[in-house]
């Protein structure tokens, strides 16, 4: 007898090689030496998950009760892949093209990406594989208590549970491990695969073993068997035809539809080719699993008559004291349990993760702050949670349901559970005319009459449902009773309810979908399903085409640009020694492209835009969570550069702005020195013109005394012309420094009519002036401010042309200051050019009156603007009339 | 028979110092100082060569030159023009004008008297 203790050391060591095995495999799929890991081979025994603990050691246990009915469990899966290959091949066609990752994904994508169904399918899910995930837990933890016979009495129900506590968080820690390395677009699990693959093998070697053992080793061959098998019931074909067809409908639809089934036989499927292999290779193995199960019923039977028949496998060679083979056959339920449980936790939490956490957190994150966090992180984070729940919701069934007899009907229940999606399955693939509508209505309906007929009255009459209820329907209302719904009594309770689930769930959608109307999005998805052998090519991997060429191209240019698009798609034709612009589309190159157009637009975006061309295929749900994460970095990026071009558009504009007023600027300048040039020039041309004249010869003493004042003048006009530049640039510049101080605006016109008339004039001018209101006090620069009334007054003493010119200087009040008004009786200016006086070089008469450069006004006006007044011309006075405004501010702070 | 000299200018003391070279070589001088009526005054004056100044009272000395040299009869007439503004611009716009000759101020008495000589052919 083997000990406990060792039991547990085998189970760890196996548990060990698992371990190393799945990593070995990811390490060589990392290094992309994929080889072997995916050969049909593989697949084929992938698909062996079908055969779980159930089937291991429940399939002689079935036929200790039920005689030869277990086989229909094998032949639903038989028929299918020997008489509907081609179903599966489409399946798996879709699932490569269209990247499904579950089915509920398969289902949500075929109706117009509908996150309603999505939803029903996973709760569907979910509700029908915890129990079997309980059943798996429960073998497992039966199969150990088997082995610590020795000490039964330790041995409870207790100690049952611990066990199925440990297994659940083991393989927990497996299949996050192993099943959430990495998010992979094509959600594949090398190490999984290849993990399972091996426990295929060992339950086939296993169950070979016993049947071995208990045919030529127990009984005496072949022969023997056969006349046992006689002599007991077992093998009486106990023909009921109902519940026959029902069974292998189930097992067929269950084979199908299982969420574990669709994760090995779709998502995980590297080459739709192994389906062909599979199509003969796994009912093979089917064969094999089965073919010693009557055998070893019968002779458990005879060995141990009173054992339960559902652990012969193990209690047989256990008794008979075959320790190592006991060993085997333990390992081999071991590897059938496990590999149900892992394949189905990954299964479930990709569905439970993509079709209700991550669209319920991104629901909330909507109307937070974009987080740029990385979304493939949640997602991966999501899974691992989600399953952990799945195993944990499987422990809890596990411990709350007891364990035992109500566990064992769990299976068919299961199955027909996920039955229910059947219909929306083949109506999506071969239907174009389904519709979302109708698939939701079958699906609820389905579900609804499943879980009322046979799923809540599997608990007994102590959980939801009640005797009463369960003897006399709901309310006493006889037709509704759930096991003979509509009156149909009598009926087996499976079949009767698998018979009406179907019937009205296939009723329901077939109506639903006739009477709605299908959205855009689902008529393409349907066309895309229905038609996916038009759509996509045979070959595997990216198909080839000129027209997919160009249609890369098109695409690349406007993502890279014309010309960079077109460089490297002629570089890449080179290469291929073709001419053009349209490379083949190698594998080679396609990949170089998608490397390309990534550095634009993202990795995820690339691929799904390449496949959207060359595959024809659509986005998955991780590609749309990789794109919108990558998009919103893109947008964050595009918003930080937009910023930057408005700040960019806004410096350029100031740099315009700048540009045109020094341009303008420029101009001015221009003229300015044109204008200096031509003032200079002209006294220099009479100095040097006169003084040529008087040292080339004899003249009159008249003529050289003439000519040497025009000399004289000249000079002093050119002196004159400097100082007035001088003293405008320096008031231009705002270096001029002003002497403040408070002054008496009598004293400072006194002052400028003074030095007025001591200039040589040989023009009179009369000033009037009203002294007794000049009395003003000022805070001011007085020199300054005197500068521009002798401005003033020289520019009516020379430019009036009146026969006795008059200036009247008359102070008021202006409101908002002090106004000095310098009025002459001359014939003022023209319109025209009042409003160019205040301009450099803006003398308006006669050059030879002037006397000066015609900076004066312009002095006047900067010197007024320096002392915070202005100085004006004020129209309509009769004669020439210039106003001096003095702010009252100043005024006022000298009172 | 003198020749005769049209010298088209404002600024009196350059008037003056023309006039008074050109009258000892023995020319004779007219003076004119408004740009608007200058292309009359040559028409009526008909002398031999013109002195033109660029920056006049009411017109610009290039405008005049252009009449002149629109006119059939003016066409050849040596026109010797003066600026004191002296920049490139000016330079070019009386080539292509069609001044005979084009000096900027201060000028070398000399200088005007050869060239008037030289336009003149005399």
């Amino acid at each position: 007898m083997i000990g406990f203790n060792i039991l547990v050391l085998v189970c760890l060591a196996y548990v060990a090689v698992l371990f190393t095995v799945a990593f070995a495999a990811e390490k060589r799929a990392e290094r992309g030496e994929v080889g072997w890991l995916r050969s049909p081979i593989v697949y084929t025994l992938s698909l062996s998950i079908y055969c779980t603990a159930w089937t291991f050691y429940g399939a002689v246990g079935y036929a200790v009760r039920s005689g030869l009915e277990f086989v229909t469990i094998y032949l639903g899966p038989t028929l299918v892949m020997v008489g509907w290959w081609w179903v599966v091949r489409k399946l798996v066609r879709i699932g490569r093209s269209q990247r499904i990752t579950s089915i509920a994904d398969l289902i949500s994508s075929r109706y117009g990406k509908s996150n309603l169904l999505g939803v029903l399918v996973t709760l569907l899910a979910v509700i029908g594989t915890t129990p079997y995930i309980a059943l798996q837990l429960q073998s497992v933890a039966l199969s150990f208590s088997v082995f610590s016979g020795d000490e039964a009495a330790v041995w409870d129900a207790g100690n049952l549970k611990n066990t199925a506590l440990l297994v659940a968080a083991g393989l927990a820690v497996f299949t996050i491990l192993f099943g959430t390395r990495r998010l992979d677009a094509n959600e594949r699990h090398h190490g999984v695969v290849t993990a399972i693959a091996l426990e295929a093998v060992v339950k086939l070697v296993a169950l070979l073993a016993v049947g071995i053992f208990v045919v030529w080793g127990v009984a005496g061959g072949a022969g023997d068997i056969v006349a046992r098998i006689d002599a007991s019931g077992v093998a009486e074909w106990n023909l009921a035809g109902g519940r026959w067809t029902t069974l292998i409908f189930l097992s067929a639809a269950a084979f199908l539809c299982l969420p574990r089934m669709f994760q090995v036989m779709v998502v995980e499927n590297a080459d739709e080719r192994h389906v062909a292999v599979a199509s003969w290779a796994f009912p093979l193995y089917l064969f094999l699993m089965s073919l010693f199960v009557i055998p070893i019923a019968v002779v458990g039977l005879d060995v141990l008559p009173g054992g339960n028949p559902d652990l012969y496998v193990l209690t047989v060679p256990l008794s008979l004291g075959q320790d190592n083979l006991a060993m085997l056959s333990f390992l081999g339920g071991f590897s059938s349990a496990t590999s149900m449980v892992i394949v189905a936790a990954i299964a479930l939490s990709t569905m439970v993760s993509n079709h209700i956490v991550m669209p319920i957190w991104l629901n909330l994150r909507r109307g937070g702050a974009t987080v740029s966090g990385d979304v493939r992180n949640v997602v991966l984070l999501s899974r691992r949670v989600s399953i952990g729940a799945v195993l944990a919701l499987g422990y809890l069934y596990f411990k709350l349901s007891g364990g035992g007899a109500a566990l064992a009907a769990i299976g068919l229940i299961s199955f027909a559970g996920v039955a229910q999606v059947l219909p929306s399955l083949l109506g999506g693939l071969f239907w174009r005319g389904a519709t979302r509508a109708g698939a939701a209505l079958g699906l609820t309906i389905g579900f609804a009459i499943w879980a009322y007929t046979l799923f809540l009255p599997s608990f007994g009459d102590t959980f939801v449902m009640s005797a009463a209820m369960l003897q006399d329907g709901p309310f006493g209302i006889a037709w509704l009773r759930p096991r003979a719904l509509f009156g149909f009594d009598g009926l087996d309770p499976v079949v009767h309810a698998v018979f009406w689930s179907m019937v009205l769930n296939t009723g329901a959608f077939l109506l639903g979908s006739v009477f709605s109307f299908p959205e855009p999005l689902e008529r393409l998805q349907g066309a895309q399903f229905v038609n996916v052998f038009e759509h996509s090519p045979n070959a595997p991997g990216w198909s080839r085409g000129l027209a997919e060429a160009e249609d890369l191209l098109i695409m690349s240019q406007r993502i890279l640009g014309a010309s960079e698009a077109q460089a490297l798609f002629r570089g890449a034709a080179e290469r291929q020694g073709k001419g053009g612009y349209l490379p083949d589309t190698t594998p080679d190159f396609i990949e170089l492209l998608e490397r390309e157009l990534a550095g634009s637009v993202g990795a995820a975006t690339a691929h799904a835009m390449i496949g959207q061309i060359v595959g024809g295929s659509v986005v998955s749900v991780e590609d749309l969570m990789a794109v919108a994460d990558e998009t919103a970095q893109i947008m964050e990026v595009s918003s930080r550069l937009k910023t930057q071009s408005e700040e960019l558009s806004r410096t350029a504009g100031q740099l315009r702005d700048a540009n045109e007023k020094l341009t303008a600027l420029s101009i001015q300048k221009d003229a300015f020195l044109s204008q200096i040039s031509h003032e200079l020039r002209t006294p220099m041309t009479s100095i040097r013109a006169f003084s040529e004249i008087l040292m080339s010869g004899p003249m009159t003493e008249e003529e050289q005394t003439k000519f040497s004042k025009i000399i004289h003048d000249e000079a002093i006009r050119l002196t004159r012309l400097l100082d007035d530049l001088l003293d405008l640039s320096v008031l231009e510049n705002g270096q001029v420094t002003l002497n403040w101080q408070t002054a008496d605006l009598h004293d400072v016109l006194e002052r400028a009519v003074t030095s007025t008339v001591s200039m040589a004039g040989d023009r009179g001018l009369e000033i009037i002036r009203d002294p007794s209101v000049e009395r003003v006090a000022l805070v001011t620069d007085s020199d300054r401010l005197a500068q521009v009334f002798i401005n003033l007054i020289a520019n009516a003493r020379k430019y009036c042309t009146a026969q006795n010119p008059i200036l009247r200087i008359v102070v008021s009040d202006g409101g908002a200051g002090v106004n000095v008004d310098f009025i002459d009786n001359g014939s003022g200016i023209p319109r025209p050019s009042q409003s160019v006086i205040f301009e450099k070089f803006s003398r308006l008469s006669d050059k030879s009156q002037a006397g000066g450069a015609g900076l004066g006004l312009a002095i006047c006006r900067e010197i007024m603007v320096k002392l915070g007044g202005s100085v004006t011309y004020l129209p309509g006075q009769g004669g020439a009339a210039f106003r001096v405004a003095l702010p009252r501010a100043q005024a006022r702070a000298a009172q | 028979m003198r020749k005769r000299v049209l010298l088209i200018e404002d600024e009196p003391n350059i008037i003056q110092a023309i006039s008074f070279i050109l009258s000892r070589d023995g020319w004779t001088v007219d003076t004119h100082a408004d740009g608007q009526t200058a292309v009359a005054e040559v028409a009526r004056r008909t002398p031999d060569i013109v002195i033109l100044d660029v920056m006049l009272p009411n017109r610009s000395g290039f405008d005049i030159l252009a009449d002149l040299r629109a006119d059939e009869a003016t066409r050849a007439l040596p026109v010797l023009m003066l600026t004191a503004r002296g920049q490139k611009r000016d330079r070019e716009l009386a080539e292509r004008f069609g001044a005979s000759r084009f000096m900027t101020k201060p000028f070398s008495n000399a200088e005007v008297l050869d060239c008037v000589r030289e336009l003149t052919g005399s």
